[in-house]
């Protein structure tokens, strides 16, 4: 939390947030325009979008930022009137200036220099847009605000343009009616009427009223939601342009309507007296007398959004780890009922039963909360195609799938940086230079594919080119090179894919300054499986290459099933089990010496004695009798796990490891269960990759061979 | 632990590990609390005891003696775990029996004679403490670098 000395601070942090908000509808907007939606609304939130960027950094008084989105904003207008198409060129230009808007968003929050000469290159693509032949709409040769460039559009029946024009004479005395409403929101956003009141008096002769009709009696009164509304009539030689400017930093916010009423000259003429001032002040009756053009509050700028709570996210884990303490006890509380012998019948029974259901349900709304949708980490990559493809020379097109697919928030964040490599890779190396792709028949413009899918209690997400595939020749060739693999050691295609994982493993002949230092591939798998994910390749000569990323759902809970394997209790991910089965002495083959396969489901699976491999025990000489769990690999291959007991179904909190000192080789994480000792939690795709001494790709740290401990 | 500061109190929580007595700023150590039965993880340096559950957290637990290189000693029912934070990270320093807090000046710290390389980044100062030696031990340098055991 920020300092609470510093009432501004707070205010300026919550503006900082709105802006990736609105930066966010930006970059949403101009995608859709890209997607051949140009109608005017679409234009009319990107055009507010960078306003309302434009009013808050005014408010805090960040000239920089103030300065180029006000240029910004300038295109956008010219957009808006029409007087500018939005061309392909057109929106990449303003994508451009999106990303450079973030930036100087987040520079601003951080207090950092603004680069100015990047900020001038930018503002002179802008201008180009608008350039020359397009009329300027108005003089905007200094840095300064114009007020009279914004017009509001709040209410479709005062479209601003007819106004925008009113010739400024200003010698004209103009009589205009305002009605101001302010919203919840304006107050929250430390803005003031009073303050507003007061500009517009000192335009010229306003007489205001205020509006107590809405007001609730006092005890029913909801301290925080306003009920006044402001008749203004005022009298000035200012025009529309000058009265809106004043209500400039509340559009949004607040109800408005301004109209002009009539246009006299600058005679003398006390031009009020024919319109006394109506003071009315119906005091707070229950009865609502006759406000028959009571101003409908709503028709906000948005398109219906539901409400929404800001929740400091500290809150939320806590209320997650409240959740996972109330699974455990819950657990618990199952297990010494179930110990004490009570009828199943009995009342007891079926409360536990109740609260079991209830405990769920809690759960999973909780993690509803943390869920978020990963199109905010979508749009980010959008950017870094943008930046890479353009660094690179190389015309990519980005093509987004299941955008609305939710995931844990900190799953979200922490894919960030693994995607920003993947993604930096695939234009890198995946994708060939335009003139290759020609010659191969292939359209000149790359397509990356960013995708994410539920599926079976995990989430999918996949990052795939139609490039020239991995060139598993020098592949391997560099792999020998660099001593990794014999030179005649036999790999299949996916061993060779593998390799790519190495740390200080690179293809790319040259280091760009994007990728090909070796650092990315082995640092996007520690990555995610630190998320308790897994990451794999497909690739196909010539057609392309796709990382597959697999992840949990949510860090907080699994569904587990509790197993018992040498007097040790451990869980292993329930949706990963295939199935059980007890081995019969037929099922069970030799293949060599110290390794087993099981035959099951009409395959020959290779069995791991988890005792043993976890170093619990000696390897077991007679596996008839054995209970053996079949499970799914992230490879798509299964393997059997051989232990002695399944003990229970049940869902366990996850508990992270602290892998500081240590990383246990397939323990993915750690769990307390109704008694209150810790179970670990496997990761069998982890351990069985090596669980054999075929040669294999080394991992990542050589962990020593379980020897029976 | 800066040398310099002149005769600034400093206080410390001595310790047992096979007969020899060791010795942690007290300002690094959470609490103290009565070994219980770690869960082993797999393939794990000899060091590690394994994790416990303290209060809803999974707390790594290590066998100081271990890690510091001393011979085994059986562990009995005195033996306690010594719960350390550093940097917001806790973790468990299982040791034969706490003794006693004491408050020394920092001038009765002495900087221990440089003899062997691989020992010197462990005990960052001695002290006497009722004609007995006592070492103090650097947490930083002995929670890090775990991936390297130091036996």
């Amino acid at each position: 939390m920020p300092a609470p000395h510093d009432p501004m601070a707070e205010i300026k942090a919550s503006f900082f947030h709105e802006c990736e908000e609105l930066l966010d509808v930006l970059q949403d907007g101009l995608m859709a325009m890209q997607n051949g939606e140009e109608d005017s609304e679409t234009i009319n939130v990107i055009f507010r979008a960078v306003h309302s960027i434009k009013g808050g950094a005014g408010a805090f008084g960040l000239d920089g930022l103030v300065r180029f989105s006000h240029r910004f904003e300038t295109v956008l207008d010219a957009l808006r009137a029409g007087t500018l198409a939005p061309s392909a060129d057109v929106l990449r230009t303003l994508l451009s200036a999106t990303d450079h808007l973030a930036d100087i968003v987040e520079l601003s929050r951080d207090d950092a220099p603004l680069p100015e000469t990047d900020t001038l290159a930018i503002c002179d693509a802008i201008d180009q847009l608008i350039g020359d032949p397009a009329p300027k709409t108005t003089h905007q040769s200094d840095i300064d605000f114009e007020p009279e460039k914004i017009t509001l559009n709040l209410d479709p029946s005062d479209p601003p343009k007819d106004q925008a024009h009113v010739p400024d004479t200003t010698s004209k005395i103009r009589h205009f009616r305002i009605t101001f409403q302010p919203f919840a929101e304006l107050f929250e956003t430390g803005n003031e009427p009073a303050v507003l009141l007061r500009h517009l008096h000192a335009l010229g002769h306003a007489s205001t009223s205020c509006d107590l009709s809405d007001l609730p009696p006092f005890e029913k009164l909801v301290p925080d939601i306003p009920h006044l509304r402001w008749d203004i009539t005022l009298e000035t030689q200012a025009d529309l342009a000058e009265v809106q400017s004043v209500f400039e930093f509340v559009e949004g916010l607040c109800h408005l309507n301004i109209e002009l009423e009539s246009v006299s000259s600058a005679d003398p003429t006390p031009a009020h007296q024919s319109e006394p001032p109506q003071y009315r002040n119906d005091t707070a009756a229950p009865s609502r007398p006759t406000t028959g053009r009571q101003v409908k509050p709503g028709r906000p700028t948005p398109p219906v959004q539901k409400p929404v709570v800001r929740v400091e996210l500290d809150r939320v884990e806590r209320l997650v780890n409240l959740v996972g303490e109330l699974v455990i006890n819950q657990a618990m509380l199952s297990q010494s009922l179930d110990q004490s012998g009570l009828s199943p019948h009995s009342d007891a029974m079926h409360g536990v039963e109740e609260f079991q259901r209830l405990t769920r349900d809690i759960q999973d709304s909780v993690m509803m909360i943390r869920a978020q949708p990963v199109k905010a980490l979508f749009q980010r990559m959008s950017r870094i195609v943008r930046e890479a493809s353009g660094a690179l020379g190389k015309d990519v097109r980005l093509r987004m799938l299941g955008e609305c697919c939710e995931v844990d928030k900190t799953v979200i964040e922490r894919l960030a940086d693994p995607l920003t490599h993947l993604i930096r890779n695939a234009i890198d190396h995946g994708l060939e230079d335009p003139a290759t792709r020609c010659a191969a028949g292939k359209p000149a413009q790359g397509t990356i594919t960013l995708s994410a899918a539920h599926r079976s209690g995990r989430v999918h997400i996949e990052v795939g080119d139609d490039g020239a595939g991995i060139d598993r020749p020098r592949v391997r060739q560099r792999a020998i090179e660099k001593q990794v693999i014999a030179a005649d050691a036999v790999l299949s295609d996916s061993d060779i894919d593998a390799l790519l994982f190495l740390p200080g493993f690179s293809t790319a002949p040259a280091v760009s300054d994007l990728s090909g230092r070796g650092v990315g591939m082995d640092v996007v798998r520690t990555e995610i499986q630190a998320l308790g994910g897994r990451v794999s390749i497909q690739s196909a000569p010539g057609r392309g290459t796709t990382f597959s990323i697999s992840l949990p759902l949510t860090l907080a809970v699994l569904d587990g099933m509790v197993i018992s394997v040498a007097d040790e209790t451990l869980v292993l991910p329930i949706s990963l089990v295939i199935e059980t089965l007890t081995l019969t002495a037929p099922d069970v083959s030799l293949l060599r010496p110290g390794c087993h396969v099981v035959r099951a489901r009409d395959g020959f699976f290779p069995l791991i004695d988890l005792g043993h491999h976890l170093g619990y025990r000696p390897l077991i000489e007679t596996f008839e009798g054995g209970i053996v769990l079949l499970v799914a690999l992230a490879d798509g291959t299964s393997a059997a796990l051989l232990i002695d007991d399944i003990v229970d179904q049940r869902q366990v909190v996850i508990k992270g490891l602290d892998d500081r000192f240590f990383r246990a080789p397939g323990i993915a994480a750690a769990t307390i269960l109704g008694d209150g000792h810790i179970a670990l939690i496997l990761d069998p795709s982890d351990f069985v990759s090596g669980a054999f001494d075929t040669p294999r790709v080394p991992h990542t740290a050589p962990a020593p061979q379980g020897e029976p401990a | 632990m800066t040398r310099d500061t002149e005769a600034e109190p400093i206080e410390l929580l001595t310790f047992k590990l096979a007969d020899q007595k060791y010795a942690l700023e007290i300002t690094s150590v959470r609490e103290i609390r009565g070994s219980t039965h770690a869960t082993p993880l797999p393939q794990s340096p000899a060091c590690m005891k394994g994790v416990i559950n303290l209060r809803g957290t999974v707390l790594p637990v290590i066998d100081l003696g271990e890690r510091l290189g001393l011979p085994p000693s059986a562990h009995n029912d005195r033996s306690v775990i010594i719960v350390v934070a550093l940097e917001d990270r806790l973790t468990g320093l299982l040791v034969d029996a706490v003794s006693d807090i004491v408050t020394l000046a920092t001038d009765d710290l002495r900087p221990p004679p440089t003899m062997s390389k691989s020992s010197k980044s462990m005990v960052t100062a001695l002290a006497v403490i009722e004609d007995k030696m006592v070492r103090v031990l650097d947490l930083t340098a002995t929670l890090d670098d775990m991936e390297r055991p130091a036996a």
